[in-house]
């Protein structure tokens, strides 16, 4: 065939499927279901946040609709339960009105539950517990994952499994064995007993994550540090905690959110109003008989849900980022 | 500086024998390349005289100590590994003087010794990077800088260009060898490539499933290997192996019959080494560039003989022909302005005082 032959063949289109329309079939299914999930998932927070801002009257109120923010700024003194200071400090917000009633509301709920609850306390005592749990499960994980992971040892493997199996129990079931430990060790109703028990949760999953992280990192990179002179700290300390820092703060997270957000232990453990934390806290404070402040339990509720997405936001780039590139070919 | 010796070392995983008993010494400032195919124990040898493989039985000395139980910290040795293993979360700098800061060197002196192993290597500028930021060929060179600034008794190298491109990897072959000009440490390199082998190396050793198959400089491998592996392993394409017998030749002397009617002449000066073999079914070795086209004269030791090609592959400089002996394929190496097409017949000329003869039965070359 000769070079103008071949040039005179238009080329043939091939019918059917094309790579452009399955493309954007794709996207289109793909955004579908996002929008799909992220409506499910944002639409608590939203009716958490609109009845926030209303008084217990207003959300009892028939003729409003209980999807939409509060309309009209709320009677004062209406709220069942308030105190004097919280009046006093009602007053002053409804004084600024130049705010929109939904944001009037939610000051004055978070006032009241400011100034009128032990909302502080929990607050504080959540804060205490969060920290050292999370201190304490990963002065423990670090080194277990470090040694499951890394160092072959007879039993390693059979271990590192067994520390997944003890994660799998449910606090549901252990809470009432460990009942009796923690009043064994006279911690009973103080948030040191919670200090205590909360790392039988998060110390399991939190080593194995770093176990994976750890055996993620190439075995070339501790012969390397061996041969470099290093002892099994400093490998652990110079070489392996920066480049599993990903997986570090994964597990940080983790402990954070666990110990934040445990509701079964301190239901049976504390009963004294200032040992408690948020998530007991919040319900037997404001849950009276069958009374339930909601306004003041979704404003906690939000108020309580702020730091875990403050650093989920914050640590998110860090989760994602793999530090591991570069450290061999790839 | 020292010389590295290893006497009966076995190392065992399990019931499998990785490496059997082998015996090496390696002189003060030699370069020896050990290389074989995947599996033949090079790498396990290499990692026992790092100390990150404990040896099962035997002796490894360096410089004259036993260090059988020594750690790796202690032996004094560096090593440079095929996937670089930089720490990723380190820069370059950081990276060569990671060592010399735990040794708790002073600080002007860990400078000193960065910046000049830096110069040799050509990575001054890149010091201050972090190895995502470099390319696979920089990775490389911080992997040998690691190495040089800590100045060991030994250097290990554990296939250290396997996963660079080929260019290269040529390239990164003539800077190793330059390294070990200027730095004269005993360098002990582990390779599967018979080409990175022979260029680089003092002395090469031939290993197979976990023994050594020859130790010998790379002349000596290339032209009198002692058995069919490493005739076969050294040297690329890889030597022609045909089936043949050995019979007294009419006019005297010997001479190997390969079948399709070919018979090679054995040269004279080979009579009395093969003698004894006489009526045996051997193999009959020649390397593919001892087989060319006709060139002028044709010398004593070559024999002219006629084949029918199969293939024809151009390589530029030159062009690979295969053809047929009963049911072997063999390979000739010939000038391209000579090479005839395939199907068609062609003259080539074999030198025969480059062949080899070898016993099926023991692999040895006779």
């Amino acid at each position: 065939m000769t070079a103008a032959a071949i040039g005179a063949d238009a080329p043939r289109r091939v019918v059917g499927g094309s790579i452009r329309r399955s493309r954007r079939w794709a996207l289109i299914t793909s955004y579908f279901f996002l929008i799909l999930f992220a409506i499910f998932f944002l639409v608590p927070p939203y009716y958490q946040l609109a009845t926030a801002t209303k008084t217990s009257e207003q959300i009892s109120n028939q003729d409003t609709n209980p999807w939409l923010p509060a309309m009209s700024a709320g009677q004062e003194g209406l709220n069942p339960g308030g105190a004097n200071a919280g009046k006093a400090n009602l007053a002053k917000i409804k004084k600024d009105s130049w705010l929109p009633a939904a944001v009037q509301g939610f000051m004055a709920n978070i006032s009241q539950l400011m100034n009128d609850t032990d909302f502080p306390i929990y607050f504080r005592n959540t804060a205490i517990v969060t920290v050292c749990v999370v201190i304490i499960t990963m002065v423990i994980a670090v080194p277990a994952a470090f040694s499951l992971g890394r160092m072959k040892f007879w039993g390693s493997g059979v271990l590192a499994t067994g520390v997944f199996l003890t994660y799998l129990v449910p606090d549901s079931l252990l809470f009432i064995p460990l009942f009796k430990v923690v009043g064994g060790l006279g911690l009973l109703d103080s948030y040191w007993g919670l200090v205590l028990v909360y790392p039988t949760l998060t110390v399991p999953f939190c080593t194995w994550i770093m176990i994976g992280y750890f055996q993620s990192i190439p075995k070339e990179l501790d012969e390397a540090a061996l041969i470099d002179g290093a002892n099994h700290i400093q490998m652990l300390f110079r070489i392996f905690i920066p480049v599993a820092l990903p997986g570090l703060i994964a597990a940080t997270i983790f402990a954070f959110t666990v110990s934040w957000a445990a509701f079964v232990y301190p239901m049976a453990f504390i009963y004294s109003s200032d040992q408690l934390v948020l998530t007991a806290g919040t319900i037997t404070s404001l849950v009276k008989a069958d009374v339930y402040q909601w306004g003041m339990i979704m404003t906690a509720a939000l108020l309580a849900a702020a730091p875990p997405l403050v650093i989920y936001a914050f640590l998110m780039d860090y989760y994602i980022a793999g530090l591991t590139a570069g450290a061999t070919k790839g | 500086m020292a010389n590295v010796a290893l006497r009966k070392v076995v190392k065992k995983y399990d019931r499998t024998e990785a490496v059997r008993g082998i015996d090496l010494d390696i002189a003060d400032k030699e370069f020896i390349v050990l290389v074989g195919p995947s599996g033949c124990g090079k790498s396990t040898t290499l990692r026992m005289i790092a100390g990150l493989e404990e040896v099962t039985d035997g002796e490894i000395l360096i410089g004259g100590d036993l260090v059988n139980d020594v750690p790796p910290k202690d032996r004094d040795i560096a090593m440079v590994f095929q996937n670089y293993a930089l720490y990723p979360h380190m820069t370059v700098y950081e990276n060569m003087s990671f060592g010399l800061r735990l040794k708790k060197f002073p600080k002007a002196e860990i400078k000193s010794r960065v910046d000049h192993a830096a110069g040799i290597l050509g990575i001054t500028e890149l010091l201050e990077r972090r190895p995502r930021q470099l390319s696979g060929g920089q990775r490389q060179r911080v992997a040998m800088g690691r190495a040089i600034v800590r100045n060991p008794r030994v250097f290990l190298f554990d296939e250290p260009l396997s996963n660079l491109d080929a260019k290269l990897r040529v390239q990164m072959r003539t800077e190793i060898k330059k390294v070990h000009q200027t730095v004269k440490t005993t360098t002990v390199y582990v390779t599967h490539d018979q080409i990175e082998a022979m260029t680089l190396a003092d002395r090469v050793v031939v290993m197979n499933a976990g023994t050594i198959e020859q130790l010998g400089t790379p002349h000596d491998l290339y032209h009198t290997p002692r058995t069919k592996f490493v005739a076969g392993f050294i040297g690329s394409p890889a030597m022609n192996f045909v089936n043949c017998k050995l019979v007294e030749a009419a006019g005297g002397g010997l001479s190997t019959r390969l079948g399709n009617g070919l018979t090679f002449k054995v040269p004279p000066d080979r009579t009395q080494r093969y003698k004894s073999h006489v009526g045996r079914e051997l193999l009959f070795g020649l390397r593919p560039e001892h087989i060319t086209e006709p060139r002028g004269d044709l010398r004593p030791d070559c024999q002219e003989f006629d084949v029918t090609l199969d293939v024809v592959e151009p390589m530029g400089m030159e062009t690979m022909v295969y053809f047929m002996v009963e049911d072997t394929e063999v390979c000739g190496r010939v000038n391209p302005a000579s090479a005839g097409a395939p199907g068609q017949p062609m003259r080539l000329v074999a030198e025969l005082g480059n062949m080899h003869l070898i016993d099926p039965q023991t692999e040895a070359v006779i």
